[in-house]
């Protein structure tokens, strides 16, 4: 697909500038992300950035949406940062200028590269002082839908994301025309101000807990139900951290109120990359009646599968095809804990919208996120306090904090509790979307469409916890907060080894290894989903297969850029045990 | 057919069980304590028998009934029948016939070295290593008032203030906490200074050891500290302090408070101090025994979560013989008051 003449185009560029001058944007949209684009295939679009040399400026901005003007920390002065669009076996010279007047960086997230351009500072390389340029350098090995941003500090949550394609190097597209979707949260509080009221009030920005007008509406939880959750001092509600509450939803920059609108020529099988790239939100993705068909995760290729809905956890991306058949097609993210949602359109032209769905009622969490195993019963139905010993599940005698379970993690006040019975629930729909009445996709639909490269069975496994205490907001892996610089998980080279991610905390958490993908083990083996993130469901067990094949040390840590930096993160190193490390 | 498709994947997860995707040798059986699980009063309809070790069960007591909430064999989606879709709330697992049971090969050390000091030198690495850690180390400043509030009684209008700072991070902080109360154009009647270190004893609990200082009444006294503070079972805030003066009296003070959440931003938070003198203070009024002891409650508007502006009512009652100096000063031991105020921190 072409675009029309190039002289509507700059026109239309010209206009929506317009807009965002009029909205009081200081940080410019970049041509792909701006509303009323016509999507990618367009040739030379104007900031797509291409080509074997590459040069980022990462600086301040102030960025306004949706009536709120914050400061945030952009690339080439934009919001989102550019795209970066290469080629499968081709190499590229990025060279990153600081202007901050504090250290930045910049990681490619999902691309398989040498670890020291991995962009980790720390870790992988001493980072980007102010003032400085590093020029990262490596060659594309794959191809797909990722995307890049900052490791320093919390600068990713103030703005600092972009996306990345990488096509693949025989040119093949099944597809007419493509759109890359760019998820987000902004908050014109600094996120260093959020965790320090996280840490005051574990439930700062959560507004929708059970409350006693709810009770006597009959809404949520029963009486009985809701004294045995405060006798333990859990929170059914408590689903995300940072909440619409100070968030505004962003699609590729722009609120529902800016509408992003994406633009298709009917008929025309439509791409769309879609990259999670929140600092702490997780979006339940759909377009309202119309069906997608999953053809990529996490940039690499899955046997095609149609579902309506799919759950997006922090720093995944998808790739999903769809087939409009409207004028206009909703684009529907919506936070996880249905504290605000964020609309963008794909329409034949701009200026039309569809209908915005209601945000649906929040959901509750269950004995199941708390690694109870109840077989997805509601405890509701069943659970009879007045009567303790007459055949309902004695949770006094399960204990929710039996270091037995558990004996790698290190007790003390930051581990409120350890899931006594994790079960995998890879196969489950994620949370809230149970109900949904249509289609949603589970991982363990996800099979990949190359054969897994690597056949072996795993040689040993290694079990980590995901530990936290959510009320103190401290969060950590088998209880080691990663600033007490705990050491580092090792492999062989090319050792494979089965990983079991345990989930000792209410919420999930989406865990990313840097540096390689993984195999999720569910189903037979052979065509399992390869990943480089995981969402870890509250209470339960995740597993993956790794072939460490990358020597180096590499950041292994949940990607609620909150939870990293608290704690829940460790290095990960790959050494070659027979020669020089 | 549900039932069966799922009873069939249930025993053969019993079958293949040491070599399940599921991974029964993660946990490990020998040192999980199931006399801590009460069999007996398990219902067995609430387990995922997919995951189960089945040879630990008593497969007679199987309850099957709950067991159509699980959808085997959900592979691909084409399948799903819209009209008669399986909400359930998750899948059963599909049990790899193929060998899929790790190993058990020993894992290596860790290594002490760092891949990145041979790329970018070990000095640079290690100063950004520190730069990591440390930016990654919460401590931080907290100030606020849980009370500031003007009090309508029989008398004179008064005030309370109640309020603290801190300085620290999530294990240890050094904590000042400052509360007054008086009636407007007289002295105050009391004026306390604590600061302590609070230590995080557990995930509920805080240990604070630290001073008193009392500038009112008159005379002046100062006390060590010794408390236990944090959050009790159904979210009850509790604060016990033990004291001993300078003088060698020593006295207990205990609080307790609830917020009980009525709307989204409407709260009600009940509270209850009692105060205890283990001797007769008779220059500061106070008498052995159960001394005095406060309900009060509170109503507030959380117009942000660190602010809030309140009102409410207040008891106050003196006990036993600092009842009995309160009558020799005049004094009625019992008082109710009326009171508004404004919470907020920062």
């Amino acid at each position: 697909m072409t675009c029309p003449d190039s002289l509507s185009r700059r026109r239309f560029i010209a206009g929506s500038g317009a807009l965002a001058a009029a909205l009081g944007s200081g940080a410019l949209f970049p041509a792909w992300a701006r509303n009323g684009t016509h999507g990618m295939t367009a040739t030379n679009m104007p900031e797509v950035l291409s080509g074997e040399d590459i040069a980022l400026t990462i600086g301040n901005s102030r960025f306004s949406t949706a009536g709120r003007t914050g400061h945030a920390i952009t690339v080439n002065g934009t919001l989102p940062a550019p795209l970066i669009r290469l080629r499968e076996g081709q190499n590229v010279r990025l060279a990153v200028t600081n202007t901050l007047d504090e250290q930045s960086s910049i990681h490619w997230h999902g691309l398989l590269l040498p670890f020291d351009m991995d962009g980790v500072p720390g870790v992988s390389f001493p980072g980007i002082d102010a003032g400085e340029t590093f020029v990262y350098d490596f060659p594309l090995i794959q191809s797909g839908t990722y995307w890049y941003h900052s490791h320093s500090g919390m600068q990713e949550a103030m703005g600092l994301y972009g996306p990345i394609v990488v096509d693949p190097a025989d040119g093949a597209r099944d597809y007419d025309r493509e759109h890359v979707l760019v998820l987000s949260d902004f908050s014109t509080m600094h996120p260093h101000e959020q965790l320090r009221r996280l840490k005051v009030m574990g439930g700062y920005f959560n507004q929708q807990r059970q409350t006693i007008a709810g009770l006597l509406a009959g809404e949520g939880q029963d009486l009985a139900e809701r004294l045995e959750w405060a006798q333990m001092r859990m929170d059914p509600t408590d689903i995300s951290d940072v909440t619409g509450d100070t968030y505004t939803y962003l699609v590729n920059g722009h609120s529902s109120m800016e509408n992003w609108t994406g633009i298709f020529r009917p008929g025309e099988r439509v791409k769309l990359r879609i990259i999670n790239a929140s600092s702490m939100t997780n979006f339940n993705f759909r377009l309202p009646d119309l069906p997608m068909t999953v053809v990529a995760a996490d940039g690499l290729a899955v046997k095609p599968v149609e579902t309506d809905e799919l759950q997006i956890a922090i720093a995944e991306t998808y790739d999903v095809v769809v087939t409009p058949r409207e004028e206009a097609h909703g684009i529907i993210a919506e936070a996880i804990d249905r504290s605000g949602q964020v609309r963008g359109t794909l329409a034949t032209r701009v200026g039309l919208a569809a209908p915005i769905p209601e945000i649906r009622k929040r959901p509750l969490l269950t004995m199941r996120d708390m690694g109870m195993d109840m077989s997805g019963m509601d405890m509701g139905d069943t659970l009879d306090l007045s009567q303790p010993d007459s055949g309902a599940m004695d949770h006094s005698s399960m204990s929710m904090r039996d270091p037995s379970v558990a004996p790698e993690v290190k007790m003390g006040p930051g581990v409120a509790s350890l899931s006594p019975m994790p079960v995998d629930r890879l196969g489950d729909i994620p949370t809230g979307l149970e109900d949904v009445g249509h289609r949603v996709l589970t991982y363990a639909q996800l099979r990949s469409a190359e054969p897994n490269p690597d056949p072996r069975v795993p040689s040993r496994e290694v079990d980590l916890h995901l530990t936290a205490n959510m009320e103190r907001y401290m969060w950590s892996i088998n209880g080691e907060d990663f600033s007490n610089s705990p050491p580092p998980i090792p492999f062989r080279l090319n050792e494979r080894v089965r990983v079991n991610l345990i989930n000792d905390t209410m919420m999930p958490h989406p865990i990313h290894l840097h540096g390689h993908f993984f195999e999720l083990v569910s189903g037979e083996p052979g065509d399992r989903v390869l990943k480089h993130t995981v969402n870890v469901l509250p209470g339960g067990k995740a597993s993956f297969d790794l072939t460490a094949d990358a020597v180096g040390d590499w950041a292994f840590h949940c990607h609620m850029l909150l939870h990293m930096h608290s704690g829940m993160m460790r290095v990960v190193t790959v050494r070659d045990e027979g020669g020089d490390g | 057919m549900r039932l069966i498709a799922t009873l069939a994947s249930a025993s053969l997860a019993a079958i293949a069980a040491p070599a399940t995707a599921q991974d029964h040798s993660t946990m490990d059986h020998g040192e999980m304590d199931h006399s801590q699980m009460d069999h007996g009063e398990m219902d067995h309809s609430t387990m995922d028998h997919g995951e189960m070790d089945h040879s630990t069960m008593d497969h007679g007591a199987l309850d099957l009934s709950a067991m159509d909430r699980t959808n085997p064999a959900d592979e691909t989606v084409e399948s799903v029948d819209h009209g008669a879709m399986d909400h359930s709330m998750h899948h059963g697992m599909e049990m790899p016939t193929v060998p899929d049971q790790p190993g058990d090969a020993p894992a290596p050390l860790p290594p002490t070295d760092h891949a990145a000091d041979a790329i970018f030198g070990a000095d640079v690495m290690a100063a950004s290593r520190d730069h990591l850690y440390s930016d990654m180390e919460f401590t931080r400043l907290f100030i606020g008032f849980d009370l500031l509030e003007y009090r309508v009684a029989d008398g004179p209008d008064g005030y309370v203030v109640e309020g603290s700072a801190w300085y620290g991070g999530d294990i240890d902080r050094a904590v000042l906490t400052w509360s007054g109360e008086g009636e407007f154009g007289e002295a105050p009647e009391t004026a306390e200074l604590q600061a302590y270190w609070r230590h995080a004893l557990n995930p509920w609990f805080n240990l604070q050891l630290g001073a008193r200082h009392d500038i009112r009444p008159d005379p002046e006294r100062t006390y060590a500290l010794i408390g236990i503070e944090g959050l009790a079972p159904y979210w009850i805030e509790a604060d016990a302090q033990a004291f001993v003066s300078d003088k060698g009296d020593v006295h207990l003070r205990g609080k307790a408070m609830h917020d009980m959440r009525i709307t989204q931003r409407l709260v009600f938070e009940p509270e209850v101090e009692v105060d205890v003198a283990l001797q007769d203070v008779p220059e500061l009024g106070i008498g052995a025994g159960l001394d005095s002891f406060e309900l009060s409650g509170r109503l507030r508007y959380e117009i942000e979560r660190n602010f809030a502006p309140y009102v409410g009512v207040s008891w106050e009652r003196k006990v036993g013989g600092s009842a009995d100096f309160a009558r020799e000063e005049g004094e009625n031991p019992s008082r109710v008051t009326l009171l508004a105020g404004l919470r907020f921190w920062f």
